[in-house]
């Protein structure tokens, strides 16, 4: 008997995602919402090795999907935070709730 | 002399208590990831949270993709993460509120959103399982090559428009 199971890989990645979306909508802090999607890819990544470590047939193809998603992650990241730091450069506050901009 | 098996007096096999160390630490990390007030210290218990997962991949038998973890994730994205914090984070004091208005709900959704992943995981038949195998790095470069050669060079031009882009994104403008 032994505990690691593809149940317990896949409850695991759930909680880890249910905690990046609480993260996501919840905290006021852009970067910190970027940590959340982080979080969030990290989740699905331990998901697919999860698959690719059980389901007999999958472990190549597993690993090769997860590196595309570890690399594509790389990108958002850049591309997110560049982002970030243009609109502080014009707002002067990394708070999301305080880009009301196109409100008015 | 070889490792035994299982844990000596406790009868644990040692991988289950691997498990059970890098889940805990690694679910312990991501929860101070989106409470701790300071985000620096988010920013740090994002990286713990990063090398425990890498951890994880090992025992499930993808040490490539753990490595490109520790590369990719603590040796880049979190200092990325990290500088940025330090470029926008400077002047003002560590804001009073660090959650919206809207957190108690979100902590709501979450939680029903962890439960109906766990068990719908659960209560899935996934088929017949076979015992957990190890990806050799051989086996992966041939698969990556072949397979899926196509979506490994598109993912090198998204790398480079990403580049470019954070670079424009990023730089000071002179028109402005």
């Amino acid at each position: 008997m032994t505990l690691q199971s593809l149940d317990a890989y896949l409850v695991l990645a759930g909680a880890l995602f249910a905690v990046g979306s609480f993260g996501f909508l919840a905290r006021r802090n852009a970067i910190s919402m970027l940590m959340s999607i982080e979080l969030m890819l990290n989740a699905v990544n331990l998901a697919i090795l999860a698959f690719g470590a059980f389901v007999p047939g999958l472990a190549g193809h597993a690993s090769a999907i997860a590196l595309f998603v570890i690399a594509v992650a790389a990108a958002e990241a850049t591309v997110g935070l560049g982002i970030v730091i243009a609109i502080y450069r014009n707002r002067r506050t990394p708070l999301v709730d305080e880009y009301d901009a196109m409100r008015e | 002399m070889p490792i035994p098996d299982t844990i000596p007096l406790l009868n644990i096999p040692w991988e289950d208590a691997l498990f059970v160390v890098l889940a805990t630490l690694m679910l312990v990390a991501a929860i101070l990831v989106v409470t701790l007030r300071d985000i620096i210290r988010c920013a740090l218990a994002l990286i713990a949270c990063f090398a425990a997962l890498a951890g994880l991949y090992v025992l499930l038998g993808a040490p490539l993709v753990a490595g490109a973890q520790v590369l990719v994730y603590i040796g880049a994205i979190a200092v990325l993460i990290l500088f940025a914090v330090m470029l926008t984070q400077a002047k003002a004091a560590p804001a009073r509120l660090v959650f919206q208005t809207q957190a108690i709900p979100a902590a709501i959704a979450a939680v029903v959103l962890a439960v109906l992943i766990g068990l719908a995981a659960v209560a899935t038949d996934w088929g017949e399982l076979g015992r957990r195998v190890a990806t050799g790095t051989d086996a992966l470069a041939a698969l990556l090559f072949s397979d899926y050669v196509l979506p490994f060079e598109i993912v090198s031009v998204l790398l480079l428009l990403a580049v470019i882009g954070g670079v424009y994104l990023a730089r000071r403008g002179d028109e402005r």
